[in-house]
């Protein structure tokens, strides 16, 4: 570069103004909505059992959930990285699903299974289990709405692996399931560990689905509505700010996972 | 020993067709091939990482077509090397040994480091190491279970020359040491005429021939084979038998071989289209119409010369375009430059015809 200065492009100045617009838009807010509530309002709000319950309530649900998500998804998601078979398409296709339709449909579509009425409802309640209204029922939602994000990342992370490494551990004597667990589950934990704190986030953040499914117990973003529309602004303000704390909370660890994960991947 | 019995496979647009195939017990046997002719596919059949659609894969007179890899007891080696990178050198060894005894593991993973001089490594992650480092625990992970078959895949080509020719010298030592059956695939000939005691030349999913490497280079028996060892002189033409063997000096032939606008003299035992193959050191060359006893004199003016080392590589044009290998003393002593003209001689036995 040296002594000459280098003037800006038209184009650098262009998108960066309106990169900054888009920016200052998704900031603004939640920075607006931290600073708008009072030290003794969140102080108060962490101090009531309600809300504590609640939040407790929403952590623990997400975490079954992802942990439901793993048992059920990182098969699926090994099988979607290294195996081809008829159909495949169309699998990887329905796991992206949730993502794209609303998610009180989402709410409605699993009462139909799950309502007392019907199918899954009657056979789980013959263990004397309730899901609509109930906790399963917010577990149930959440692992619909957010699986879709573990099974992609895992699948990614499996497909990062070297399938040979596989099969050099095959023929020094380990099976495939041993194979699996020494080689490919150790070498994609990262992706995994990130795809699974993803998904217990947008778990957390879930609102759509369960307030069709499950109104009470309250999650947090159900306390939150409920608070808003029964007290207004200044009693929802300050679970807000909690609920949004946890969630930065997650995402700054999703993203110390990631890029780790990226200076390991450079070696 | 390894036996393969009608191999078949086609995954996707790929197929190996029937591969038959014996490799004595202590054999270290090449496979010789250009990219994508099937080595690495057929490695893994042997291996068992890829069922065949059909055939039979022997291995120490066991059946093991139906065999999975784990139970195959086959040490194998890819190109990359492909060391989990998540264990350190001893792990990576021990990975192989994962049911043996205790004194038995400390026993082999010291046997094979010593074997392979990485004793100080043995600590040490695998990010870092390099490519030779690397190659050696490879080969160790590889034989510390002591297997039955070693399946070498391109096991040189990751290297720099250098190094290239100092672990192909540790090869043969190893095996001689060891006298494990070895398979090493490659597409380089040369590195196979080296290590090999015999070898098979693959092409587009079939092995086209089998042999001894210099006999595989002396007597190719298709052009593909002759092209892949860069056989310089190569005619394709039509043979015509005589009725009875003829003698002319010391020379014999019995048949005629013609090709373009030239005829030679040649021994051959079958008659129609069929290639000529002339080695570049088996052409005498002279200025004047010669008084050898050899039966073929062709002449033509020379086109090229050009040095390779000590040798000059001369190319004619006799009608048909030859090339000659001549010591740079005999250049000299001839006169030989690009126009003169000259005689070239070859003897009937020295074209090989197939």
């Amino acid at each position: 570069m040296g002594t000459q200065i280098k003037r800006p492009s038209l184009l650098s100045v262009l998108f960066s103004v309106l990169g900054a617009v888009i920016v200052l838009f998704l900031v603004a807010p939640l920075l607006k909505m931290m600073l708008a509530g009072s030290y003794d309002d969140l102080t108060a709000a962490l101090g009531s059992s309600e809300v504590r319950s609640s939040i407790a309530l929403t952590m623990i649900c997400a975490l079954i959930a992802t942990a439901i998500g793993m048992l059920l998804g990182l098969p699926l998601a090994y099988l979607l990285a290294r195996r081809s078979f008829f159909g495949k398409r169309f699998i990887e296709a329905v796991v992206d699903v949730p993502v794209v339709i609303p998610h009180p449909v989402v709410g409605i579509a699993l009462l139909l299974i799950f309502g007392r009425q019907f199918f899954g409802g009657r056979f789980f309640s013959k263990f004397g289990v309730t899901i609509v209204g109930d906790i399963p029922g917010i577990v149930l939602a959440m692992l619909f709405v957010s699986v879709p994000l573990l099974i992609n990342a895992a699948r990614d992370g499996f497909q990062r692996v070297d399938p040979r490494l596989e099969s050099v551990a095959r023929t020094l004597g380990h099976g495939p399931l041993r194979a699996f667990a020494a080689v490919s589950l150790p070498l994609s934990w990262r992706a995994l560990l990130s795809g699974a704190i993803m998904m217990w986030a947008r778990a957390i953040s879930e609102f759509g689905s369960i307030v069709i499914i499950t109104y009470n117990p309250k999650v947090a973003s159900i306390l939150i509505y409920d608070r808003f529309t029964t007290y207004g602004l200044t009693y929802a303000l300050p679970v807000a700010v909690v609920l949004v704390l946890i969630c930065l909370f997650c995402f700054a660890l999703l993203r110390g996972v990631n890029v780790r994960a990226e200076r390991v991947n450079v070696i | 020993m390894i036996r393969l019995v009608d191999v078949s496979c086609r995954v996707g647009a790929f197929e190996l067709r029937s591969i038959n195939l014996e490799i004595e017990p202590g054999e270290y046997f090449a496979i010789l091939g250009p990219t994508g002719a099937g080595k690495t596919k057929l490695l893994e059949i042997i291996a068992g990482l890829q069922p065949p659609s059909s055939g039979e894969v022997w291995i120490d007179d066991e059946n093991v077509t139906a065999l999975s890899p784990e139970h195959r007891h086959v040490g194998l080696m890819y190109q990359d090397y492909l060391l989990f990178p998540h264990l350190t050198v001893r792990k990576n060894i021990l990975f192989g040994l994962r049911d043996k005894p205790k004194p038995e593991k400390r026993r082999r993973v010291h046997e094979v480091s010593l074997l392979l001089g990485i004793e100080h490594l043995l600590d040490r992650n695998i990010t870092g190491l390099s490519g030779g480092e690397q190659q050696r625990i490879a080969l160790a992970r590889a034989l510390a279970p002591q297997p039955r078959v070693l399946l070498l895949d391109e096991p040189l080509s990751a290297l720099d020359p250098q190094n290239r020719r100092a672990v192909r010298r540790e090869l043969t030592a190893l095996h001689t040491q060891l006298g494990t059956t070895t398979i090493h695939v490659t597409h380089d000939f040369e590195e196979a005429l080296i290590v090999a005691d015999r070898l098979a030349v693959m092409n587009e999913g079939e092995i086209v021939q089998i042999g001894p490497p210099e006999e595989v280079v002396r007597k190719p028996q298709s052009a593909f084979v002759a092209n892949f060892f860069g056989t310089e002189n190569l005619f394709k033409g039509e043979i015509l038998r005589c009725s009875h063997a003829e003698y002319s000096g010391a020379d014999t032939y019995n048949a005629i071989f013609k090709t373009g606008a030239i005829e030679l003299a040649v021994i051959a035992e079958r008659e129609d289209q069929a290639y000529a193959a002339i080695r570049p050191e088996d052409i005498v060359v002279s200025r004047e119409m010669n008084q050898s006893s050899a039966m073929n004199n062709l002449s033509g003016s020379i086109v090229e010369m050009e040095e390779t080392g000590p040798l000059v590589r001369l190319t004619a044009d006799v009608g048909v375009s030859l090339v000659a290998l001549l010591t740079r003393q005999s250049v000299m002593s001839l006169k030989l430059d690009i126009g003169a003209q000259a005689y070239f001689s070859v003897k009937a036995a020295a074209i090989h015809i197939f």
